[in-house]
């Protein structure tokens, strides 16, 4: 290529135009193509959990906009005994309920991974109670539990005569309590069993194998192989189950509404309870933002105490 | 342009089938006055929203649709009618009155003109004339129209219906009595009758937003008891409270198992079904057996007494009344004000009412001659049940803290708290005055 020609080929490139620089700016196309998921995420997660975490500081009633009141609703949540009372239930029906849906769930999840007939058909049936809509399985739970109606009193008191009452199941406390931690299990087995199925049978069969040879019992098989093998999935499940649980809302309000007396009320139905029938929207957002710490905890707990591998941290494996 | 809408409004109108109509062919006991209308000039171009609660019964949103498209016929006026469900209804006012943007007028639940006074267009002119024109007033109409303290009307009431005592004829009969006692002690020892009888009573003590604070309610204005004074300043934690709270410990132990988780519907459903034989619920209840073939004899066995008064003047029952209102933001509020009052005139009214078979009571005094009221004597409680003189919030001025401390169950947890043996009656007061300082607060 003879040199002289360079210089008419190089004056027919005409600098790019500001904007075609701006664009190929690395950070520019870096914040574009960004811009649609972080809208999104701002719109629909970041904006409603600002705006209700900046309710909470106000006194805001339906339709009334309110001032800033500062830790005014806060201060009256910790005086005030229905609070602390629906902090303790949503704790213990959260922690009951986690460990009798993992206990169950695992074990219907070391049944099913065996060989089994009509394997699949089993697995879909297991699924079943997951799949009904929440609100219909809290009605159909709303009639087992009814003063009246009650299917389960039908049974032990005309049909095999055991009883001459109703069994109690939602009247007062302690069995009302009992009664919804009973649904939100049989609701929450299936998700449980499932992810936990779908651990195990990640687990390579060498594995097994390899300690059957060297002559190990079905307890040491699982506590040597399965469990560790399965805490990873174990920890990603029980933050979901937890969280789910402790969210729950359906299941309480449809059965009980909180009560009787307000002794099955949880944070979630509680600060739906003073925010919108009771039109308090700040305090309902209090309560509702008391709900956080207790989310982070249960999530941090799952990550640090049951994910202890350096990758499920992000760092390589061990 | 007005005049092409207009038209088109008129053919629209004459197209709509009208259903009220049969009944205006029937011949009217109702007594009218002869009065002058106000004049309402009816705004250019009008066009009207209304959102009403759900119906009862389908006759109900059929004639009121009808006497909607009548009124957009003789006048032009476009009107769309949206049913709102119950539960949604006082949020939907409370945001519309608030954005300043919706409805032109809301047909909501009592309290609720009280709480947007400042955003309502007055009209004292229609209801004047309303009151002269048919007889008067009745109590409630008085109380939940105007402003309180004031001669000021913010609302129309329209309709109301209140809660009485529901009883099985044989049932009562068999246990020695006639009707249920009126006084507290004789009722108390009729329930203990019916209870050893195995026909026991039974009230809802769950979170049921009507029967519980139905019940709550009874129980508190019967001793003299209320949750706030007339000033408004909260009086809940009160000797007769006490009283109260102690007689429902005494009356709880001859209800029927499993009130205490009882909602709404709960009490409906036990009476249906040969289990409950005396509780308090609105006329539904009567008018769901009566059409179920299958439940007819336990309707016709059914009677309505209303609660016993104890210290109450006359009937401790606050009626649900649907109060209508017109809001500021509207642009034709003279259009809007003349839609109420001829939906409240006879030619439309009284088709409505006797549609309605007793579900909802008049709070105009010439209505009680209408024929729903002699249509069957079981429902004739309810005609004078607009002339109560007790109300949500009761003896306090009406104001967003009383519909709160409804909607928190405050009055029910206290009873419920009683009834479970969790709380002493004196507790339960305190706890019930505690809650309420907050909820009354401003």
């Amino acid at each position: 290529m003879p040199v002289t020609a360079a210089p008419d080929w190089i004056r027919q490139k005409r600098d790019p135009g500001w904007l075609a620089r701006l664009l190929d700016w690395k950070p520019l196309l870096v914040f574009a193509c960004l811009l649609p998921a972080v809208g999104l995420l701002m719109t629909f997660l970041t904006y409603p959990l600002g705006l209700g975490i900046y309710l909470a500081f106000t006194d805001t009633t339906i339709g009334r906009r309110g001032v800033w009141v500062g830790l005014e609703n806060f201060q009256y949540l910790l005086e005030d005994p229905l609070w602390w009372n629906a902090v303790f239930y949503s704790v213990f029906y959260t922690a009951v309920a986690t460990v009798l849906k993992f206990g169950l769930g695992l074990w219907l999840a070391l049944l099913l991974n065996n060989h089994l007939p009509f394997k699949s058909i089993l697995r879909a049936i297991i699924l079943l109670p997951w799949i009904v809509p929440t609100v219909l399985s809290a009605i159909a739970f709303w009639w087992i539990y009814d003063p009246q109606f009650s299917i389960i009193s039908y049974l032990f008191v005309d049909v095999l005569g055991w009883r001459t009452t109703n069994i109690d199941f939602i009247g007062s406390a302690w069995p009302a309590r009992f009664s919804l931690i009973a649904a939100n299990v049989w609701r929450g087995i299936p998700f449980v069993a499932i992810s936990l199925l779908a651990g195990l049978q990640t687990i390579s069969p060498s594995l097994y194998e390899a300690a059957l040879l060297d002559g190990s019992t079905a307890w040491q098989r699982f506590r040597f192989i399965t469990f560790p093998m399965l805490l990873p999935i174990l920890a990603i499940v029980m933050t979901f189950s937890i969280i789910f649980t402790f969210t729950d809302f359906q299941l309480v309000y449809a059965i009980t509404r909180g009560g009787p007396v307000n002794s099955t009320q949880i944070l979630a139905t509680l600060a739906f309870q003073r925010g919108i029938p009771g039109g308090q929207l700040g305090e309902g957002a209090a309560i509702a933002v008391s709900m956080i710490p207790f989310l982070v905890a249960a999530t941090l707990f799952s990550y640090f105490a049951l994910a202890r591998r350096k990758w499920q941290q992000g760092e390589g494996n061990d | 342009m007005p005049f092409i809408t207009r038209r088109n409004a008129l053919q629209l109108g004459t197209a709509v089938p009208l259903l009220g109509a049969g009944g205006a062919f029937a011949q009217s006991k109702v007594q009218i006055a002869n009065v002058a209308a106000p004049n309402l000039p009816i705004e250019n171009g009008a066009t009207l929203r209304m959102l009403r609660p759900v119906k009862f019964v389908q006759p109900d949103e059929d004639i009121w649709r009808a006497n909607c498209a009548r009124f957009t016929q003789r006048t032009g006026v476009q009107v769309r009618v949206d049913f709102v469900g119950w539960e949604d209804i006082n949020q939907q006012t409370a945001v519309t009155a608030n954005t300043g943007a919706g409805p032109d007028i809301i047909v909501g639940f009592q309290d609720q003109p009280h709480i947007y006074v400042d955003k309502l267009v007055e009209v004292s002119d229609v209801a004047e004339y309303l009151g002269r024109r048919y007889g008067g007033w009745m109590f409630q109409g008085e109380k939940l129209g105007k402003k309180a303290g004031t001669n000021n009307w913010i609302g129309i009431p329209v309709g109301g219906t209140a809660g009485p005592c529901v009883w099985r004829k044989s049932a009562v009969n068999s246990v020695g009595y006639q009707a249920p006692p009126q006084d507290l002690p004789g009722f108390l020892e009729l329930c203990k009758k019916l209870k050893a009888a195995g026909k026991p009573s039974g009230f809802a003590l769950g979170n049921a937003v009507g029967d519980g604070n139905g019940f709550a309610n009874w129980l508190l204005w019967s001793h003299g008891a209320a949750m706030t004074d007339p000033e408004g300043k909260v009086s809940i934690n009160s000797p007769q409270t006490v009283e109260a709270l102690s007689y429902l410990k005494e009356l709880y132990q001859t209800f029927i198992g499993g009130t205490l988780a009882w909602g709404d519907i709960s009490n409906n459903r036990a009476y249906s079904s040969n289990e409950l034989f005396l509780t308090s619920n609105g006329v539904s209840l009567y008018f769901s057996l009566k059409n179920d073939p299958a439940t007819r004899p336990i309707a016709d066995d059914t009677e309505h007494t209303i609660m016993p008064p104890g210290k109450a003047p006359g009937w401790p029952s606050a009626p649900l009344t649907m109060n209508s209102m017109v809001f500021r933001h509207s642009r034709f509020p003279n259009a809007a004000k003349a839609l109420m009052q001829f939906l409240m005139e006879q030619e439309q009214y009284e088709p409505w009412l006797d549609a309605n078979l007793g579900y909802w009571a008049h709070p105009l005094r010439a209505y009680k001659d209408a024929a729903v009221w002699t249509s069957d004597p079981k429902i004739a409680i309810f005609r004078d049940s607009m002339d109560n003189r007790f109300w949500n919030g009761y003896a306090g001025p009406i104001t967003e803290a009383s519909g709160q401390a409804n909607a928190e169950y405050v009055t029910v947890q206290m009873c419920a708290a009683v009834a479970s043996g969790q709380s002493s009656p004196a507790d339960a007061a305190r706890e019930a005055e505690r809650r309420a300082r907050r909820i009354f607060r401003r």
